[in-house]
């Protein structure tokens, strides 16, 4: 059985796959990677026709040894890596040899990295998935010492890939629709929320991020209301008049009023807002929303027709250098 | 967009791929039970394209499948399904299954019993009486995995939560606010008044059943003194969860 041996782990290391969707009504929230596009990425560079279990890595990632030979794509927020002391491209996938050590540093923009092996990481199964879900006790951080069982590769001659990510690890506009309570707020708070430039507190995690900005507390709403179902993505409103964004680990009622949800397609860009980074919201009809939506299921297969060999040509060092910048390091002499 | 004075029951967005159907914004018994009897009858009626049902205290989420269904269709279904029937006349259905739980109350397994009591006017004598005899219902399941909401207490429960936080009740915690009681899963801050505690366990991760509770579950709790009780935690985990499950005609 082949397995990775983790040899030191950042403090915020999770197994993460898509989560538990439709447990909602047993108070269970889905869950999964905070970035679900880097899961995705990362199966269209392994060859995959459908995301498999990877490590997601908050802010650090760690030194991981391969106990058999390994194909693994690293995605989501650009990190230095190396394998053996070799620089490895950041979106791509690449192959080690048995005994080899990857060693994951510091986010260079962004929040959560990805470790991903072809097979996926193993290990037991709960509603049908692997994720750690922390706040309701579901498994755990990865901790140094911990072997874990890696699935076998599908197919393991799969050549290495890189991929351009599409860009979300620096805040900006997240566009969002209304929802069943954007109503209850008087229409100059929302006209205020939506003119609002907000940072990304430090204060988050896979629950949910609070959103700073200059101006007074937002007017808190309404009090007394029975809870209804919240959900990722969904923007709400503290009695204190302070926005947070749900993320995946969110509680499935709130009483907190919601001004309004972030679209699927943007939750990744307030999932990897690093704290400080400027973010603004904008209100888009059901209708647009609508026409941006696409399904998950056919993610893969449309990153993979994306995603190119990874080659040692020269014109590929520009890209590689714009993941270096806390090492500095020259690669022309990254492996695959 | 819906305003706070809008006809109820309302039908509203949530997200790319989810409609809410509200009966109530404040939490009402009637406005539970037709939540309850809607997401009931949305389950037994044309689900094509639903992938989700969840009902709340007081409204339904619905989820469905924007590649099998459109929004507005599935909108227009719902509407149908809501008419020519008074809502707010609703009652939950006779419940099919009673729990019976046991239970410690007050002194160290309820420290603000004494408080509660006060804040609804009654004895504590009285309060122990209505918590031990009341036959709760299952009114929702949310805020952690399997975590009963549980209600009605009779109506001068119906205090508000504390200002202030609870920095810590432990798993099993019984809490108290506006006649509702929630049965903590996990050791959690509250505003609500823990007035008891029991062994029973709302997630059971390890079971082939991991939420034994459903919505419209009858809940009875066994009041036992604090040497039994403390007995029966000593036992620890799933050996200290001896509710019993009883499967009415």
């Amino acid at each position: 059985m082949n397995a990775l041996e983790v040899l030191s782990a950042g403090l915020g290391v999770t197994v993460q796959d898509l989560g538990r969707p439709f447990h909602m009504a047993s108070g269970l929230s889905r869950g999964g990677a905070a970035d679900r596009m880097a899961l995705h990425e990362a199966a269209a560079l392994l060859g995959l026709k459908e995301v498999v279990a990877g490590l997601e890595m908050a802010g650090l990632g760690g030194r991981f040894r391969f106990a058999g030979r390994t194909r693994f794509a690293l995605t989501g927020a650009p990190m230095r890596a190396s394998l053996d002391g070799q620089a490895l491209a950041w979106n791509a996938s690449h192959a080690a040899e048995a005994g080899q050590v990857l060693e994951i540093g510091g986010a260079e923009a962004g929040i959560y990295g990805y470790l991903t092996p072809a097979g996926g990481i193993g290990g037991p199964e709960l509603l049908g998935s692997r994720s750690a879900h922390l706040a309701v006790g579901i498994g755990g951080l990865v901790q140094t010492g911990a072997r874990l069982e890696i699935l076998p590769d599908p197919t393991p001659d799969h050549p290495s890939l890189k991929l351009a990510p599409d860009a979300r690890f620096c805040g900006g506009t997240l566009r969002m629709t209304p929802g069943p309570q954007t109503g209850l707020f008087a229409p100059e708070t929302l006209e205020r929320f939506l003119a609002t430039a907000f940072t990304r507190s430090p204060t988050g995690n896979r629950q949910g991020v609070r959103l700073d900005q200059q101006g007074a507390p937002f007017a808190a709403e309404i009090t007394g209301q029975a809870s209804e179902v919240i959900q990722a993505g969904d923007v709400q409103m503290t009695g204190a008049g302070v926005p947070y964004v749900l993320l995946a680990e969110c509680q499935t009622t709130g009483g907190y009023a919601r001004i309004g949800s972030v679209i699927p397609a943007d939750l990744a860009h307030i999932a990897q807002a690093p704290p400080g980074a400027s973010l603004r919201f904008e209100m888009l009809s059901l209708e647009e929303a609508d026409r941006l939506w696409r399904p998950e299921s056919g993610l893969v297969a449309a990153l993979a027709r994306r995603a190119e060999p990874l080659t040692r040509d020269p014109h590929d060092i520009a890209d590689l250098l714009s993941y270096q910048l806390i090492s500095g390091v020259v690669a022309g002499d990254e492996v695959d | 967009m819906p305003g706070p004075d809008q006809t109820l029951p309302a039908i509203l967005p949530l997200g790319a791929d989810a409609l809410v159907v509200r009966f109530s914004l404040t939490p009402e018994l009637a406005a539970n039970a037709a939540a309850q009897v809607f997401a009931g009858e949305a389950a037994a009626g044309d689900t094509g394209g639903i992938t989700e049902i969840v009902p709340s205290l007081a409204s339904v989420m619905l989820r469905f499948d924007p590649e099998r269904v459109t929004r507005a269709a599935l909108s227009a279904r719902l509407a149908r399904l809501l008419q020519g029937r008074d809502w707010t006349r609703c009652a939950l259905p006779a419940p099919s299954r009673r729990w019976v739980i046991p239970a410690a109350f007050g002194g160290a397994h309820g420290p603000q019993l004494e408080d509660a009591a006060a804040a609804a006017g009654i004895s504590v004598k009285q309060a122990l009486r209505e918590l031990s005899e009341t036959r709760l219902r299952v009114l929702a399941i949310g805020f952690a995995p399997g975590q009963p909401f549980l209600g009605l207490l009779p109506a001068h429960w119906d205090f508000a939560r504390l200002s202030e936080l609870t920095p810590q009740v432990p798993a099993g915690a019984l809490v108290a606010a506006v006649r509702q009681i929630v049965l903590f899963a996990n050791p959690s801050a509250t505003g609500w008044r823990q007035v008891g505690r029991t062994t029973f366990r709302p997630f059971r991760p390890e079971s082939a059943e991991p939420f034994p509770l459903r919505a419209g579950d009858e809940v009875v709790f066994e009041a036992l003194d604090h040497t039994a009780f403390a007995a029966l935690a000593a036992r620890g985990g799933e050996a200290a969860d001896i509710a019993r499950l009883e499967h009415l005609a």
